[in-house]
């Protein structure tokens, strides 16, 4: 089973050469961590800016150079800023390769739930509706059950969706699956896990 | 045409009116205009709908005017950093319409474009399209999102020049140049107003059309979430 740093680990392994990758909070933002060596790619953070840097050294914080997270950050030589309408045209437009998600739940279909508890405090949806609808290819990075053991890889999201069909790859505690025709694929088992217990823990269609 | 005012109330004077709607720049606490919120406060306009991307935190930000009771609606795509907020919405005090945040920036963009709506992927199968046209384009469908057209802009940048041409800095810009060509009328402050010709014509990054009124001062620009790295000895 992989922890959260072994879980963004496999995540960077998505990462390709040149891509403009958009990455979400919690552990999509460990990803950061484990950009293979010879793999160069640009964070865009949808606040307005290309080319994110590191968290900055004590003392040298810019209240004007934040992340979506809201949390101070660095420009790097690369760096480019712009406004929240051009963010987004280059969301939509397609020319973000990849963003890497958390999920509170995803479908066979590609479905993903990652913004609403009905009942629960909602805090809105951000900027994710957008990256979903727009981005070239959303990987979702989530543990494959709730604290409960449920399965959150489901055949259908009970919670409000993110966005329809939208999911390209899942990446779990247990393994990493692809939305393909008719259901998931298996296309890794974690360290330590048996494909039994993958398919055991996820209540989508697992298709050979 | 004389665009500088010697402060927010001035700034205001004559733009305030119950019930209007107000464009505020601004992402979290990054690049908000501190000092008309302030100024909105003191002249007691009641029953404001506002359109900014986040609703602030208690005691700054739209925060304030969440204190007072001045607002009657927020669209906005991420709340909730603040404790006031939650408390008039649970109870039903206060109306809110969540925009995805791409959006609500194309909403701002578009309706100071004279664009009155465009259509979008965004939020297609979600609650978000709940109500709204779709339309098949190329066998995607897509849901009608409508341009905003506010009645007054507030945004905050670094410098301004005495026509109204605005300079940003780093990601301070965010939400505030779509914002304020969403205004009828968009005042800016600044944390300097530099004398005409000192601004590189190449680099202004929002042409004064868009910026009838102007106030320069002293900002407090709070940090929301500070964060640090080690230096390696």
């Amino acid at each position: 089973m992989w922890d959260r740093n072994q879980m963004a680990e496999r995540a960077a392994q998505e990462l390709q050469d040149g891509w403009y990758v958009n990455l979400g909070i919690g552990i999509p933002t460990l990803v950061a961590n484990y950009i293979p060596k010879g793999v160069e790619v640009t964070l865009q953070s949808e606040n307005g800016m290309l080319g994110m840097g590191p968290f900055p050294f004590e003392g040298e914080e810019d209240p004007d150079l934040i992340n979506a997270g809201k949390q101070t950050i660095t420009e790097l030589p690369q760096t480019a800023f712009f406004d929240s309408a051009q963010s987004f045209a280059m969301i939509r437009g397609g020319k973000i390769a990849m963003a890497i998600l958390g999920a509170m739940e995803v479908a066979e279909n590609g479905d993903l739930a990652n913004w609403m508890i009905p009942g629960k405090l909602v805090k809105g949806m951000g900027g994710a509706m957008d990256l979903v609808a727009g981005v070239g290819r959303v990987v979702v990075v989530m543990d494959h059950t709730a604290k409960t053991g449920e399965s959150k890889v489901l055949k259908s999201c009970t919670l409000p969706l993110t966005g329809k069909a939208v999911v390209n790859r899942i990446i779990t505690n247990l393994g990493v699956l692809d939305v393909v025709k008719g259901g998931l694929r298996i296309v890794e088992c974690a360290t330590g896990v048996s494909e039994a217990d993958l398919r055991a823990a996820t209540e989508a269609t697992i298709v050979a | 045409m004389k665009k500088i005012y010697p402060n927010a109330a001035a700034a205001l004077d004559g733009l305030l009116f119950d019930g209007m709607l107000i464009a505020a720049g601004g992402f979290g606490l990054c690049g908000i205009p501190e000092l008309l919120i302030d100024g909105i406060k003191q002249a007691g306009t009641r029953d404001l709908t506002i359109a900014s991307n986040n609703a602030g935190v208690d005691g700054f930000g739209l925060g304030v005017l969440l204190a007072t009771r001045q607002v009657k609606k927020m669209i906005s795509s991420y709340v909730g950093e603040n404790a006031e907020f939650m408390r008039q919405y649970l109870s039903g005090e206060l109306e809110l319409e969540f925009n995805p945040q791409g959006t609500l920036a194309e909403r701002l963009r578009a309706g100071g474009a004279g664009i009155p709506g465009f259509y979008t992927k965004t939020g297609v199968g979600t609650i978000i399209a709940e109500g709204k046209d779709v339309k098949t384009f190329d066998g995607q469908d897509y849901i009608l999102e409508r341009g905003i057209v506010s009645d007054l802009a507030i945004v905050k940048a670094w410098k301004a020049d005495p026509s109204g041409n605005l300079v940003f800095r780093k990601t301070a810009r965010n939400f505030n140049p779509p914002a304020a060509t969403s205004g009828k009328i968009c005042i800016a402050e600044v944390e300097e107003i530099v004398p005409l010709g000192a601004l590189d014509p190449d680099t202004i990054h929002l042409p004064g059309i868009y910026v009838h009124r102007i106030i320069q001062g002293d900002h407090e620009k709070r940090i929301e979430q500070r964060t640090t790295r080690k230096r390696e000895v």
